[in-house]
């Protein structure tokens, strides 16, 4: 079985990110960027996978700007064997995105394609679903848990309530919850390595998706600011100050 | 222009949530129907919960195994098969809810605006990005909407409605999943979501015995609701299903006492819109005191049990 799992070049979690002064989007330049945390917990199950024999090959796949090969090689750092890299300038829409996957996966017929539940730029937790809406494929998101059983799969949810454990009939979609693994970090030698893999340069116009966003931005804005308070100096008056100054006891 | 929302219940008793995401489906204009789809018996109750909501005008019914486990495909499928009538799908940002609404909008050729915190016009909303640090205004250019509503931004709506309740026609069920088994904790505590108040703990608490021992006996003092940061539920010291933050529960609850918790980024974007924000945490350098009303500095193992304490002898 092949897994593709497609992974996305992002502002990385550590940078508390700045709205630009004249309000049209955030400030990117010469912030460090990485792969988003979920697409790592979906490379390094794929990987898992590969390793117990359940996978035969780890195909990776990024939508974005050149720099977004970089991305591609930390994937194949740890452990991947190819990349694609769909050139994409600008804001790309989770369903463009999806549809550009579509042709990808119609194109290589994995078995499995594993992405991360959300990007942490866009906040929008959707390409899984839509990917496996245009496929009508199953689709499991938020998973804590995946087993492979012959073509089917069998996956824990994190849910509100707590866990949801349900099977998928194969080919399918599985969307990372945090705690399915724990990604690993690439060593040196496999850094090396990575190095003579191939990454398969295509453009969205390969695919002949129109990739025209359906949400215009129309504004990004600070969000209101909230004011460090007071400390107070022991428990009583924490109590005091609930009571009678914020009146929320 | 006609609004679908879809209901969240338990299959026993319409959620809170629902109510919220009807403010937010109110805003957009038009009249707004209700579909309430599940397993079983309590469907029907859910159902009569939501004809009482004030605004509702007509109220949908899907009742049959398929809905009884909140399988995706499915109930996307239903969703599509009622889709001809309307002009806009909304839905609170639940699990069940991000699950699914994203596959309608596919299916629709419609591009989804997740977890929206405001309604600036019919077709114009704000939404948050970058774990909430910044704000994005969009406007949809899609002629069906599909809009997932971050609830603890919207007040809930009230009763005083008296819609007609009717049977959604059905959709095939696409068969390509199946529900195994589920594990959902009950409790007698308020869900995080809709509790007034909520105690939450980090890593310093070191272990669940310790969540069990401090954070939970002032919870019940306070008959509040438990959550946990992300570095507390990846230890295993609580469940996942108490995580707040941006990729877990967003609450904005009337009192947030967050003990031992260090806040990063990512546990801020779940909870600083809540009204009063508490900190108890021994490092007076945690940025949670840049977003808290009131930080004390001290080591949560003596200043914990001595509010619960306090707030025993305050008569709560």
């Amino acid at each position: 079985m092949k897994v593709l799992v497609p992974v996305k070049r992002v502002v990385d979690y550590n940078v508390k990110v700045r709205v630009k002064s004249d309000g049209t989007g955030v400030e990117l330049a010469n912030v460090k960027m990485s792969m988003n945390p979920f697409d790592e917990i979906a490379v390094e199950e794929a990987l898992r996978l590969k390793e117990a024999g359940k996978a035969t090959e780890v195909v990776v796949v990024s939508i974005g700007p050149a720099q977004a090969s970089e991305t591609i090689r930390t994937a194949l750092a740890m452990g991947a064997d190819r990349g694609i890299l769909v050139k994409a300038e600008g804001n790309v829409e989770p369903l463009a995105v999806a549809k550009i996957l579509k042709a990808v996966v119609d194109a290589e017929q994995p078995g499995l394609v594993i992405l991360g539940k959300q990007a942490i730029d866009d906040d929008s937790n959707q390409t899984g679903q839509m990917l496996a809406a245009l496929l009508g494929w199953s689709q499991a998101t938020f998973a804590s848990k995946l087993e492979v059983e012959g073509s089917d799969f069998k996956v824990t949810r994190e849910v509100d309530g707590g866990l949801q454990t349900i099977k998928l009939k194969g080919p399918a979609i599985v969307t990372t919850d945090l705690r399915l693994n724990e990604p690993r970090y690439a060593s040196l030698p496999n850094i090396m390595k990575a190095k003579k893999k191939p990454i398969d340069d295509k453009s969205v116009a390969d695919y002949g998706v129109d990739v025209t966003p359906r949400l215009e931005v129309l504004k990004t804005a600070e969000p209101a600011g909230r004011k460090a308070g007071v400390k107070v100096k022991d428990v009583a008056e924490l109590v005091n100050k609930l009571k009678t100054e914020a009146g929320v006891l | 222009m006609t609004t679908l929302l879809i209901a969240e219940h338990d299959h026993e008793t319409l959620k809170d949530s629902t109510n919220k995401a009807l403010t937010a489906a109110s805003q957009l204009g038009g009249d707004v129907h209700v579909l309430v789809a599940g397993g079983g018996q309590g469907t029907k109750a859910a159902a009569e919960a939501a004809a009482k909501l004030a605004g509702v005008t007509k109220v949908l019914v899907a009742e049959g195994p398929a809905y009884e486990h909140d399988l995706a495909e499915p109930l996307a499928a239903l969703i599509v098969a009622l889709a001809p009538n309307y002009d806009a799908f909304v839905a609170p940002a639940t699990s069940r809810f991000k699950n699914v609404m994203p596959r309608v909008a596919a299916l629709l050729d419609v591009m989804q605006v997740s977890e929206i915190i405001k309604v600036v016009a019919p077709d114009t909303y704000e939404r948050p990005i970058y774990a909430g640090n910044a704000i994005q205004t969009v406007k949809s250019k899609d002629a069906k909407k599909v809009i997932t509503v971050r609830t603890s931004t919207f007040a809930a709506a009230g009763e005083g409605g008296s819609a007609a309740i009717e049977n959604a026609a059905s959709a095939a069920d696409p068969g390509l999943s199946s529900f195994v088994g589920e594990e959902v904790a009950k409790s007698d505590r308020p869900e995080l979501t809709s509790a007034k108040i909520i105690v939450s703990g980090g890593r310093a608490m070191q272990s669940r015995e310790n969540f069990a021992k401090y954070i939970e006996p002032l919870a019940d003092k306070l008959g509040a609701g438990v959550g946990a940061s992300r570095a507390a539920v990846d230890a295993g010291y609580a469940p996942n299903d108490w995580q707040v933050g941006q990729t877990g529960k967003v609450v904005a609850p009337e009192l947030y006492v967050a003990v031992g918790i260090s806040g990063a980024i990512q546990h801020l974007a779940g909870m600083k819109d809540s009204k009063v924000i508490v900190a108890i945490n021994k490092d007076e350098d945690a940025p949670i005191f840049q977003v808290a009303d009131y930080g004390l500095v001290a080591d949560l193992y003596q200043a914990v049990p001595e509010l619960t304490e306090a707030l025993g002898k305050l008569g709560k």
